[in-house]
């Protein structure tokens, strides 16, 4: 029972108030384990068709991070959404996207934000860079069970490292294996493909926008091969989401400046629809 | 071990309110007051580690006094209240009310039931969209819970303080006129002498009414200095808001933190170094 549950507010449990775990979700798996998908049980050998997200692509560049992913989740042959956000801020200085199931990663996303704050808040202090990748680790690990039913969630991680006062970028596999990547990183089904691509445009140094400008054609690329990463939709202004981290903290780029770089793709890839150059 | 004389329950009660009260009285004071453009707290608290003021979740605040485990404690937890509560429902579903509900009812059972009471006074405030939506509420030992408006002081002679905030205080003051009423208010003596206290004796937070989403930040360093030395006047053009808002919070997305973005060189170990 909880406080809430009951209409009538009551003492606090000791659950709250015992010392210790400045961790967010390792207090709720004491207390209400059901809110966590590491809490739940699904019937063995059962597997269901739930709305996957896909293409992330992360780079470095010249004092920051840049991160990007496309917008569409599919559910087998069907696009379940042309819209969705696959890349989400964090805390003030780190971001993180998602690949895979998207009802389940974003839960974890939700679980993980409030996990930075929580710590933030107890402790006084932020955590640090490689602290809070770590973090994210141990939440897939949670969820190795339902990715073993094919709910996988794969996360990439970049953040702003303030001692080093340089972007970095993790990579995680679903066992909650984490890696650090140096230069750029692509996951999801069209990684592949985007992954081509940023071993060809990117290159250390680069400018902010940029890196920007990359991340948004490494995308396309993704867009062309693979029918489950969603281009940019000029019909209906949907552009990617990108999310750029430096000295200042975490921020999205705004959609007219987002609709100029990919105009410029675009326009750059007609009559050489593989970017030759 | 059995109970070899009667003593009455008022009796009972007396002595734990005495003595809960003694406990309060020792520590240092601790004062929240409403400005034009938020919630103001300033405690007496010489510790840069040690918190008596501290965030609980986007609009809301938490100060204490008394014993530091104590508060510690309901601080802790009310942060895990808040952010459970947020998590399974939404952020907008957290509320100070709430809060001060279930604090109230653990401070009224330990107040009853253990051996011995909490000997703490806490206030659990929230901004508003306006001065007339801010909400603070203090609540005692016991568990009794006060629905105050505009200021109040608690901990070592808050009668005193609060009879001195009653006649400086009004509504719509800014942050430098409420910083250096509490400054003045804290540092009145008993019989009429005054200390003067230093930047490096307070602790000063407040919640931003114009901030998104957090909206707590810590007043540290010059910009405190600055707020309590200034003229009047003179800080209304730059504004405390302005001073203390981080690099590139106007558009952080995660929600601006408490003490991580801060401008002020003094925040803390997370703070990046300033745009240039």
């Amino acid at each position: 029972m909880t406080q809430w549950s009951t209409g009538r507010p009551r003492r606090l449990d000791d659950a709250f108030l015992s010392a210790g775990s400045s961790s967010f979700s390792e207090f709720v798996s004491a207390y209400r384990p059901e809110l966590l998908p590491s809490g739940r049980r699904l019937p063995s050998g059962a597997s269901i068709e739930a709305p996957h997200g896909t293409t992330i692509v992360s780079l470095l560049f010249d004092g920051g991070v840049v991160m990007a992913g496309d917008r569409r989740a599919t559910m087998g042959n069907v696009i379940a959404n042309r819209d969705m956000e696959k890349v989400f801020a964090a805390d003030d200085y780190s971001v993180v996207g998602i690949a895979g199931t998207a009802g389940i990663a974003i839960e974890l996303v939700r679980l993980y934000q409030v996990e930075l704050e929580h710590y933030e808040k107890i402790e006084g202090a932020i955590m640090s860079l490689e602290g809070k990748a770590n973090r994210l680790a141990s939440m897939i690990r949670g969820n190795l069970s339902l990715a073993m039913q094919g709910l996988t969630v794969v996360p990439t991680y970049a953040g702003f490292d303030l001692e080093s006062a340089t972007g970095r970028i993790y990579s995680y596999d679903v066992t909650g294996g984490c890696y650090i990547e140096g230069g750029h990183h692509s996951t999801g089904s069209g990684s592949v493909f985007a992954r081509g691509a940023l071993k060809k445009l990117w290159r250390p140094g680069l400018e902010e926008q940029q890196a920007v400008s990359v991340a948004i054609e490494a995308l396309y690329d993704a867009a062309d091969d693979d029918s489950a990463t969603g281009g940019p939709d000029l019909g209906r202004q949907i552009w990617p989401t990108v999310a750029v981290v430096d000295h200042s903290g975490a921020r999205f780029v705004a959609s007219d400046v987002l609709e100029g770089h990919v105009q410029r793709v675009v326009a750059a890839r007609r009559d050489n629809p593989g970017g030759a150059r | 071990m059995s109970m070899p004389f009667y003593v009455p329950p008022e009796q009972v009660m007396k002595d734990r309110a005495d003595f809960a009260r003694k406990g309060i009285a020792r520590g240092r004071s601790v004062i929240v007051v409403g400005y034009d453009r938020g919630i103001a707290f300033v405690a007496e608290n010489p510790s840069r580690a040690l918190h008596k003021v501290s965030e609980i979740y986007d609009r809301i605040a938490f100060a204490a006094v008394g014993r530091y485990n104590e508060f510690e404690s309901l601080r802790v937890a009310g942060i895990r209240y808040a952010d459970l509560r947020g998590y399974s429902y939404d952020r907008t579903d957290v509320t100070a009310r709430a809060l001060a509900n279930t604090y109230a009812q653990t401070l009224g059972a330990v107040f009853t039931q253990e051996s011995k009471p909490f000997e703490i006074e806490i206030v659990v405030a929230e901004v508003g969209v306006d001065s007339d939506t801010d909400q603070i509420f203090r609540l005692t030992y016991d568990g009794s819970v006060a629905d105050e408006q505009g200021f109040v002081a608690m901990g070592g002679a808050s009668d005193a303080a609060e009879e001195r905030l009653g006649t400086g205080w009004r509504p719509g003051m800014t942050l430098a006129e409420v910083l250096r009423l509490a400054v003045d208010v804290l540092g009145a003596g008993e019989n009429g002498e005054r200390r003067a206290l230093d930047e490096g004796q307070l602790e000063v937070a407040v919640l931003d009414r114009d901030r998104p989403r957090r909206s707590f930040r810590r007043i540290v360093g010059p910009v405190l200095t600055r707020l309590l030395v200034e003229a009047p006047g003179a800080v209304e053009a730059t504004g405390a808001v302005e001073a203390t808002a981080g690099p590139g919070s106007t558009e952080t997305v995660a929600g601006e933190s408490g003490s991580a973005s801060s401008a002020s060189p003094a925040d803390g170990p997370g703070s990046p170094t300033p745009p240039s």
